[in-house]
């Protein structure tokens, strides 16, 4: 990678593009949120000064749950852009494909005690899916993309999150969503209780059931 | 009766599937012929004096339209019954009476002529005539209707879900909305239509929740939020309809875009009743050409449910050995777009 040109895009993401890019003799993320012109302008910068501001305050906050997140260097709301610490590793997404079962199981359940942290913090991460995270080279899982994240300590939120991380499993890793996802509530449980788990599965429940139509609803008819 | 239908192949050398949908408020029936030629697509909606749709007489408005619609739909195919191939329904999801008053006619069809009967999930049908009339090979798809908010793609022998409403569809939230207000549906201007021409005379934006959770977006209370300003009174009407529509729609755009650079696919596919909408299609746009993607959007005939989608699903699943027996034909109240393998695409 060191012959490579900087600042060199390596992602282009729904919302925002990253680069990879040398920083005062550091290799860094840039991650611009640039204007979305589908949407009407005032709009759009709401959402993307809002999320630049919050974006770095809960990776800050992930950190004081122990939660692995990227350094933040510099925030620049005007230009709604973020400098960041760049995590050398692979992406769980990738990951998950790669490995035997056992140790899919083990990073997955992994994910779940972060996630448990994130909201024993009172955190929710609100984009819950394996690309979101980063497996380093030293064994630690990043959590990455707080965009759409959130201080909120209600149960509804966390029951949002943890459904949103079941369906990145279904319609990502559908052959075994349900290994992993067994193993993310372990990790859950692990770190929030068996309670506080047992009480978010319900509600992931409760969530389902509110779409039109989905089989779940028929037990409670 | 074998007789004839063997004469009958040897004539015309072509096969027909006939369609009927009945999952909502519309009854529809479709011939379609097995290359994918579109012979009739006769539509009937009910529409209630006031009021969303009532199961029971949306249900009793299929049964006392099914006769005429079906002699309509031969006399525009300029076929006859005993052409047909195959029967194809919507056999869910959707609501029991309305489902099965469709299933029943078909059932009574394909039975009368002696040919095999297909049950097809709407959802599937709605994703199979846009790819049929957009010629799109592997889409993303963002199917927006009156009961349904999903963004699925096609991976390994399915169509996956990546996001979906957590609570009420985006026809819902429009039409609760349009109720709300006191505005008027007729028969070619639903409340979408209504809504669409209203915002078009606005360009001020009220502020209103902005939900979007992962690919997922929640509408229920975007829909609170705009008939709470609607009953303040506070607002002009076109600048309430302008902001609800930009709002919910930068919504499913924001998580189409997200399911595009998340699958990297090089397709976006626009269908169900609100596809009509010219601004929600203008939007999807923008996001197809930022990813160089191709923008495809099903005709506006194709959008709402209709007869013709259902006999194209039927023919595809047909001719890849999927038929229903007749005591397997029950209708699936709930029946999800990824319980069911579609062996056709690869």
């Amino acid at each position: 990678m060191g012959n490579v040109k900087l600042p060199q895009l390596i992602k282009k993401g729904a919302e925002a593009s990253l680069y990879l890019a040398d920083w005062h003799g550091r290799r860094v993320i840039i991650k611009k949120r640039l204007p979305k012109i589908y949407r009407p302008t005032v709009l759009d910068e709401q959402i993307r000064v809002y999320r630049t501001i919050h974006e770095p305050q809960l990776m800050h906050e992930a950190k004081k749950a122990g939660v692995p997140t990227p350094i933040i260097f510099q925030v620049d709301v005007v230009n709604t852009t973020i400098v960041m610490e760049f995590v050398e590793g692979k992406q769980v997404k990738v990951l998950l494909n790669e490995v035997e079962s056992a140790e899919r199981q083990c990073v997955s359940f992994t994910v779940g005690e972060s996630i448990g942290k994130l909201h024993a913090h009172g955190l929710v991460h609100g984009d819950l899916t394996t690309s979101n995270m980063i497996m380093a080279s030293d064994g630690k899982v990043f959590f990455v993309d707080f965009g759409l994240g959130e201080k909120n300590k209600e149960l509804e939120a966390r029951g949002v999150d943890m459904h949103l991380m079941n369906r990145a499993l279904q319609s990502t890793h559908f052959r075994f969503a349900e290994e992993c996802f067994d193993a993310v509530v372990n990790g859950y449980s692990r770190v929030v209780g068996d309670r506080v788990a047992k009480s978010v599965l319900d509600k992931i429940g409760e969530i389902k059931r509110r779409g039109r139509y989905v089989a779940e609803r028929k037990s409670s008819e | 009766m074998v007789k004839d239908t063997k004469m009958k192949q040897k004539k015309t050398e072509t096969a027909y599937c006939l369609g009927i949908e009945s999952t909502a408020d519309d009854f529809s029936v479709g011939i379609v012929s097995f290359e994918g030629k579109i012979l009739a697509n006769v539509i009937d909606a009910y529409l209630p004096e006031e009021g969303g749709i009532h199961p029971r007489e949306a249900s009793r408005h299929h049964a006392e339209v099914a006769d005429r619609v079906l002699e309509e739909t031969f006399a525009k195919s300029g076929i006859k019954p005993s052409d047909l191939s195959i029967a194809a329904f919507s056999q869910g999801p959707g609501l029991g009476p309305c489902l099965r008053t469709g299933a029943t006619v078909a059932r009574a069809l394909a039975s009368y002529l002696g040919i095999p009967l297909v049950g097809v999930n709407h959802c599937i049908a709605h994703i199979e005539i846009g790819k049929l009339k957009t010629d799109a090979k592997d889409p993303v798809t963002l199917y927006v209707s009156g009961g349904n908010t999903i963004v699925a793609a096609f991976d390994s022998g399915r169509y996956r879900v990546f996001g979906e409403t957590l609570d009420i569809a985006l026809g819902n939230c429009l039409d609760v909305f349009a109720r709300e207000a006191g505005l008027k549906q007729k028969k070619d201007m639903p409340f979408g239509a209504v809504l669409e021409k209203l915002a078009l005379k606005s360009e001020t934006l009220v502020p209103l929740p902005y939900t979007v959770k992962g690919m997922d977006t929640s509408l229920s209370g975007l829909l609170t939020a705009a008939v709470a300003l609607l009953r303040k009174d506070t607002c002009a009407l076109e600048d309430l309809c302008y902001s609800l529509q930009e709002t919910a729609f930068s919504m499913v755009t924001e998580v189409t875009e997200r399911a595009l650079a998340h699958t990297e696919k090089k397709e976006v596919l626009l269908t169900g009743g609100v596809a009509a909408n010219k601004r929600l299609q203008s939007m999807v746009k923008v996001i197809t050409e930022e990813h160089s993607a191709r923008f495809c959007v099903v005709p506006s005939e194709f959008a709402v449910d209709n007869g013709a989608m259902v006999a194209w699903t039927g023919v595809l699943a047909f001719t890849h050995g999927m038929v229903t027996p007749v005591e397997k034909s029950f209708v699936k109240l709930r029946w999800r777009l990824e319980e069911v393998e579609v062996p056709w695409v690869t």
